[in-house]
């Protein structure tokens, strides 16, 4: 354990760290097809259902395998208190740009290494914009906006005051059962 | 025996299961969650430091943030380095500026893609930024982790999304 605080702690294996994990990042989504305008595009017109199985085949795995990382001591979680004004308000005006974009912002990188250069010029100098506006907004988003309508719960067995491994069964469950949907009905 | 590196697409599954994995080691090694919006305010920093060091630093959310070439600031050269790396050993990397869909519904003029996009990622940099993550931030690690806040996000990211692309698409790509 005291290896892997040194590890976390070391800028330079970390910077090194962030590298090999974005290569591989950026290797499975062109992979798995999300760094494709037309598909993303399709995945929000309904009509090519990639992404969400890409997305969910993820949290299928990842879910178990962080709550066995936890329970262990490998892995800390970094859920945080959520609210309307932050979540609900920046996840639709995320959505907006995302349809837009036909990319969000990782499979934006991902798709410039494929060749597209409406991703590089259009999407990621965009993104440099907005992030900077957002900055320039910051002191009067965080006091106004950012911290209404805080969410009940941290968590969702904290919200539904149920045991953790019911929460991710019942969820596990959910989850494949939807893919199946989605092969059934030949989507 | 390295021929699936060559292949030109996996199945969803099999990648995104690979991303789960991923996610987990990135908290366990890194101890942050997978995210990809939080570099692009990093790189903006910088870039800011460059044009005005004394603005930039006196910036509340640049002091919450750090502007810093660091792990999370790494992803995403690593993102387009993997994914280089994966569309050149299958042949599809190709140079394009309008993707096929669009071009099929508005036209082959690289000037109005690029307008588009621009403004779409003007309002993604800034929407991921306000809702505090992105699709990998708050749809797969935030989700993993079971965040109540994130799956709400996530939800709104697709929500808003399906909405503007039907827009797009279906009323004023069909006038």
């Amino acid at each position: 354990m005291t290896t892997l605080a040194a590890m976390r702690e070391s800028g330079s294996a970390q910077i090194v760290l962030g590298l090999l994990t974005g290569i591989l990042f950026g290797f499975l989504l062109q992979k798995g097809g999300a760094t494709d305008y037309g598909v993303i595009e399709g995945q929000l017109l309904l009509t090519n259902f990639t992404v969400l199985k890409l997305m969910l085949s993820a949290v299928i795995v990842g879910m178990v395998l962080f709550q066995l990382l936890k329970h262990y001591g490998y892995a800390n979680s970094h859920a945080a208190h959520g609210t309307l004004g932050s979540n609900v308000i920046g996840g639709l005006i995320f959505g907006a740009g995302f349809a837009l974009l036909g990319y969000c912002p990782g499979t934006v990188a991902g798709a410039v290494g494929t060749g597209a250069l409406d991703a590089l010029i259009g999407g990621m100098i965009g993104m440099l914009i907005g992030a900077g506006l957002f900055a320039d907004f910051y002191p009067v988003l965080k006091t106004r906006i950012l911290t209404s309508g805080p969410f009940p719960a941290v968590t969702v067995p904290e919200f539904l005051k149920l045991n953790t491994w019911v929460v991710i069964l019942v969820l596990e469950a959910g989850m494949i059962g939807f893919l199946l949907l989605l092969e059934y009905a030949g989507l | 025996m390295f021929g699936f590196l060559t292949e030109t697409s996996w199945s969803p599954y099999i990648a995104g299961a690979g991303i789960g994995v991923l996610s987990c080691l990135a908290l366990v090694l890194a101890d942050r969650p997978l995210g990809c919006s939080t570099a692009f305010v990093k790189a903006r920093g910088l870039i800011g430091m460059l044009i005005s060091a004394d603005r930039t630093k006196k910036m509340e959310y640049y002091q919450d943030i750090v502007p810093q070439v660091d792990w999370a600031f790494m992803i995403i050269p690593g993102i387009i380095i993997g994914a280089f790396l994966s569309s050149f050993l299958s042949g599809t990397f190709h140079v394009v500026w309008v993707p096929a869909l669009w071009g099929s519904v508005f036209g082959g003029s690289a000037v109005l893609r690029i307008v588009v996009a621009l403004a779409g990622g003007i309002l993604l940099g800034f929407g991921a930024r306000w809702a505090g993550g992105c699709t990998s931030g708050h749809g797969i690690s935030g989700s993993i982790q079971l965040s109540l806040a994130s799956m709400i996000t996530a939800a709104c990211f697709f929500a808003g999304g399906i909405a503007v692309a039907m827009l797009l698409y279906r009323v004023i790509g069909v006038l």
